[in-house]
């Protein structure tokens, strides 16, 4: 059966092509966008309302071991937050951390329609994949975790830069991933093998191996092998003051070449190491203006309930000390580390509070909304629920201002929120939650309302108050297909899978293989993940895709 | 032995929670029986040899009497929704792939699920929601562990591989001489099978776990501890004192731990002071926890109700959404109150073990059951399935007991279906039959909309 809808009468926020407020048809054929469909189409009249692309999260934790650990961990945060069934849809519980089906849903009923787990140990990749099927209405992929891969380390020590560029492609082919994730590179083998200390120092040599060394192979190797993405990097020092120093070392080790790096608040603090940050916002912010190889993504911290799950787990073990809260730690073999806790950010506290601002200081001192996206890390700095009020703190300035208000005052003097007036505009804003995150991750068919886009769509009420008007669109539709209306699911959806399938030399088995055979504790067999985990999928191409 | 000999290598074995992934077997493909299954302990060799076809029974029965399996199929969808309370239970053995069907019966119908781990494991579950967990995956034991530490259970008659393949004599990267480089101690009430693998084999009186674990923690905070220790939990102040210096000065500690702890008196608590007690270790070295899952799939079941709904086992949709609440929608309490009013029991013979005054209500209602054989439970069943078998039949993914997720690599066909086919089946019946119950009132309006 053909599907075909017009919506009419819209104001349309399509960046990617120009399109900036007009009143416009959009027309949807079998799910995609087309120039034009019959008279007897469907007609959505959206008078008054703002069409945009659906939005895309570049950078959040929803599926896997880490996230299912941080659910199990948390009953008394689902308890106060049912997500009832509707006719359509499956029921859940919500909290910082909902379950699959209330995570999908909730993107849903915010606009997103496409969202990118940022953490996933090869090990685990089965496990992740099997909960996006479960993840309903967004399409979704994952970064694999190679930056402590033991094996990996050992070819780039060994010089055997050509055997690792086999090897990279192979195991991101093997988990069914998206792109390649380092975090805190290097640092996993001082967490697990020596006394649970960490790495200081991007130059810092652990085994032989120092962080600078890991990024450039994989900087190099991601490029030359052509990802729609590049490396998505949690740089090392996450968190710690003056760790400012250590995010621009890694940025100069990218050079000229794409690097990603992730929620970089949490990167960009100036002072001496245990003691209270300061705010180095400006400082990295310029350098990611003046670099376009360079795209981020700004981690927000929003007060309220958080949790940490991380794959840097001696930085959860490090705020694990101060709340003496609940925490988990998880080791996986020979290739990652994983530390969770429950977090809240209080507005009376100083680092909290500077947390904020430093995210607030980026976003209105960034020169190229298109490099630096919208996200809290969910559920790091916060959860994706918090990305309505997020927009209004952008887009409205007596707000902000209303809020800083409520703040730790101590903190709010020592950075430069007070002289920064800006106000996103809804074009902006269509940029750093669409447009931008999809021309960053290399989807062509995403973020924009061009012929032939995937037909994903946000239909917002126009409203002065900008967190009501993004906290509910009156329409959400997904591959062409209706799934809320009138503010109400009325459909549901599965969402795809995103993947990439570089090339790689099939010898590069025989090199891997003796290695695992002696150190994993699964064989190499029933390693690598089989289609029937992927249901519908798409692959998307890097420049040597496999055949 | 016919000529149609067939050989599947790195099969999973999903017996115990050790999922061994490096079984090779040999089928006799005509017979339909495995004949070999090399590396494959005693209980492994015993689980794959034993499963053969038993082409007379049927594939569905309700009241005893064979029926197709689309009459079974409508039976089961209508007895659960008819039902008020309906419960589903058991889901150990069997694949994630089937398990995620079953909570999406649960949640259409507005039903409870539970798992065998609510007879298990399930105080882990609730000490860990607690305190939280320092683990591990069990190559990191075969790597990296110098001390290894049993409590409250017997591998050597439960997991038998857990000490060859992942945390005894295997050999590792940091660890080369395998048993040489490790120091391996069992604390159990009473010599098992087990005690001669220990360098150091502790006795604690029955139901003093917690004194012991209490106790230790407070020697690795510096405090100080009365002999009389001795007195209440039958262990000498210096053997703490020499376990609690082993602990703090290890590289990597581990302590693998069973249902001498979960279902001995104190439950939860005996298990939350464990994991206390190994996260207060991390300050001085690296240290997990692990405990030693039964079932081949138990550790699966736990993810998918944790994902699907955001907690563990014993969830209730009574009201459209999962609640959670041990001792009300655990089974042996839904049953035992009397609340449950039709059953299904998936992969599991509750009617086997359970206390007496549950299968006298399992007696009472209708009652579902999948199982590849017949079993006590299977007998008093209204409808009754026969499933082909996960792993020996069937694909699908199963997780060890460390939470590593494995596929499965069926040795032969079955002519039965698989849990996954049967569960799909009666999740879109039940879809149908509670169209109406579920959302709004205007529901069946909204529906011709879309």
């Amino acid at each position: 059966m053909t599907s075909t809808t017009r919506i009419v009468n819209g104001k349309v926020y399509d960046p990617a092509n120009n399109i900036d407020g007009e009143i416009r048809d959009i027309c949807i054929k079998d799910g995609r966008i087309v120039e034009s469909v019959p008279d007897d189409a469907r007609r959505i009249d959206a008078q008054g309302m703002v069409i945009m692309p659906g939005g895309v999260d570049i950078h959040c934790h929803i599926a896997g071991p880490k996230v299912n650990a941080g659910r199990k961990l948390m009953p008394e945060d689902h308890k106060l937050d049912p997500h009832p069934e509707t006719a359509f849809t499956r029921s859940g519980s919500g909290g910082v951390v909902p379950s699959t089906f209330a995570t999908g849903y909730r993107y849903a009923t915010l606009g997103y329609t496409t969202a990118m787990e940022a953490a996933v140990p090869p090990l685990s990749a089965r496990h992740t994949l099997e909960e996006l099927d479960d993840t309903p209405v967004i399409d979704k992929g994952f970064y694999v975790l190679l930056g402590n891969n033991i094996f990996l380390q050992q070819l780039i020590k060994e010089g055997r830069q050509d055997e690792f560029r086999q090897a990279v492609a192979w195991w991101v082919n093997s988990a069914n991933a998206y792109t390649a994730k380092l975090v805190n590179p290097g640092a996993d083998e001082l967490w697990k093998g020596k006394g649970n200390s960490n790495i200081k120092d991007i130059d810092e040599k652990n085994d032989d191996i120092s962080p600078r060394q890991i990024i450039e192979a994989f900087v190099t190797t991601v490029n030359d092998l052509g990802f729609p993405h590049p490396v998505h990097i949690h740089c090392n020092n996450l968190g710690h003051s003056g760790n400012y120093k250590t995010t621009l070392e890694t940025m100069r080790t990218a050079g000229d070449k794409r690097l990603h790096v992730a929620h970089i608040q949490f990167h960009s603090y100036g002072g001496e190491a245990g003691k209270n940050p300061t705010s180095k916002a400006a400082e990295i912010i310029e350098y990611v203006n003046q670099h376009p190889n360079i795209t981020c993504d700004i981690g927000q911290v929003m007060f309220g309930k958080a949790t940490i799950m991380t794959a840097d787990a001696p930085l959860a073990y490090v705020l694990r000390g101060f709340t003496k809260n609940k925490w988990i730690n998880a080791d996986t073999e020979c290739e990652s580390g994983c530390g969770i806790l429950p977090f809240t950010y209080q507005e009376h506290v100083y680092t909290h509070t500077m947390q904020w601002a430093i995210g607030l200081e980026m976003f209105l001192l960034s020169e190229d909304p298109w490099r630096v996206i919208l996200s809290t890390d969910h559920p790091n700095g916060g959860s994706f629920m918090n990305y309505p009020k997020l927009i209004r703190l952008l887009m409205d300035n007596s707000f902000r201002k209303e809020e800083m208000g409520l703040v730790n005052q101590k903190a709010i003097a020592k950075t430069a929120l007070n002289d920064l007036d800006r106000e996103y505009t809804l074009n902006e804003i269509a940029i750093i939650t669409r447009a931008g995150p999809a021309r960053a991750l290399g989807l062509k068919n995403k973020g924009h309302l061009g012929t032939d886009a995937d037909a994903d769509i946000t239909i917002y009420d126009e409203m002065e108050n900008k967190e009501m008007m993004f906290n509910a669109p009156r329409y959400v539709i997904k591959s062409g297909q209706e799934i809320i209306a009138d503010h109400e699911f009325r459909g549901d959806h599965n969402g795809k899978l995103l993947h990439i399938t570089p090339a790689y030399d099939e010898k590069i088995e025989e090199v891997i293989q003796p290695f695992f055979e002696n150190y994993y504790s699964i064989e190499f067999d029933n390693y690598e993940v089989d289609d029937s985990y992927l249901h519908d999928h798409e692959v998307i191409q890097t420049t040597q895709s496999q055949s | 032995m016919s000529e149609n000999i067939q050989t599947i290598k790195n099969a999973t074995c999903t017996f115990c929670g050790c999922v061994c992934d490096d079984i090779d077997l040999t089928v006799d493909m005509d017979e339909n029986r495995i004949t070999k299954a090399k590396r494959a302990c005693t209980l492994g060799r015993a689980w794959f040899a034993e499963h053969v076809i038993d082409e007379d029974r049927p594939t569905a029965m309700i009241d005893g009497k064979e029926v197709s399996f689309d009459e079974a199929v409508e039976e089961a969808a209508q007895v659960l929704t008819k039902a008020k309370f309906p419960i589903i239970y058991g889901l150990s053995d069997t694949t994630t792939e089937a398990q995620r069907q079953a909570v999406a019966i649960a949640d259409y119908m507005h039903g409870t699920i539970d798992s065998t781990s609510s007879v298990c494991h399930g105080p882990t579950g609730m000490a860990y929601q607690g305190v939280g967990e320092s683990t591990m995956t069990l190559g990191e034991v075969k790597n990296r562990a110098d001390l290894v530490i049993f409590w409250g259970c017997n591998p050597a008659e439960a997991h038998p591989r857990l000490f060859t393949r992942y945390a005894v004599t295997t050999k590792g990267m940091f660890v080369p001489k395998g048993k040489k480089d490790r120091t391996i101690v069992l604390v159990d009430v009473r010599k098992t099978a087990s005690s001669p693998v220990a360098n150091i084999n502790i006795r604690v009186k029955p139901g003093k776990d917690f004194e012991m674990i209490w106790a230790l923690r407070a020697l690795i905070k510096g405090k100080k501890i009365d002999p009389s220790i001795e007195e209440v939990t039958g262990v000498s102040l210096e053997a703490l004192q020499d376990l609690s210096e082993r602990m703090k000065n290890c590289n990597y500690g581990v302590v693998f731990f069973g249902m001498g702890l979960t279902m001995a008196r104190g439950r939860h608590f005996n298990v939350g002071a464990l994991f206390s007690l190994a996260t207060d270790l991390n300050e001085h070295t690296h240290f997990v926890v692990r405990p030693a899952r039964g079932h081949g799939n138990v550790t699966g079941i736990d993810q998918v109700i944790t994902w699907s709904t955001g907690y563990p086992f014993g969830v209730n949709f009574n009201l459209g959404y999962p609640r959670f609440n041990p001792g009300e929608f655990t089974t042996v309490d839904t049953l035992c109150s009397g609340a449950a009013d039709a059953a299904m029991f998936i992969a599991s013979d509750p009617a086997s073990n359970f206390p007496k005054a549950a299968i006298e209500q399992m007696k009472r209602i209708p009652v579902i059951s999948l199982d590849p054989k017949q079993t006590i439970t299977s007998s008093l069943a209204h409808v009754a399935f026969t499933t082909s078998v996960y792993g020996i039949n069937t694909t699908g993914t199963v997780y060890r007991m460390d939470d590593v997720p494995i596929p499965l690599k069926p040795a032969f066909d079955s002519p039965f279906p698989s849990d996954e086919e049967i569960l799909t089946a009666i999740k879109n019946r039940v879809f149908e039959l509670t169209i109406a119950k579920r959302g709004a009132s205007d529901t069946r309006e909204k529906m011709q909309v879309a």
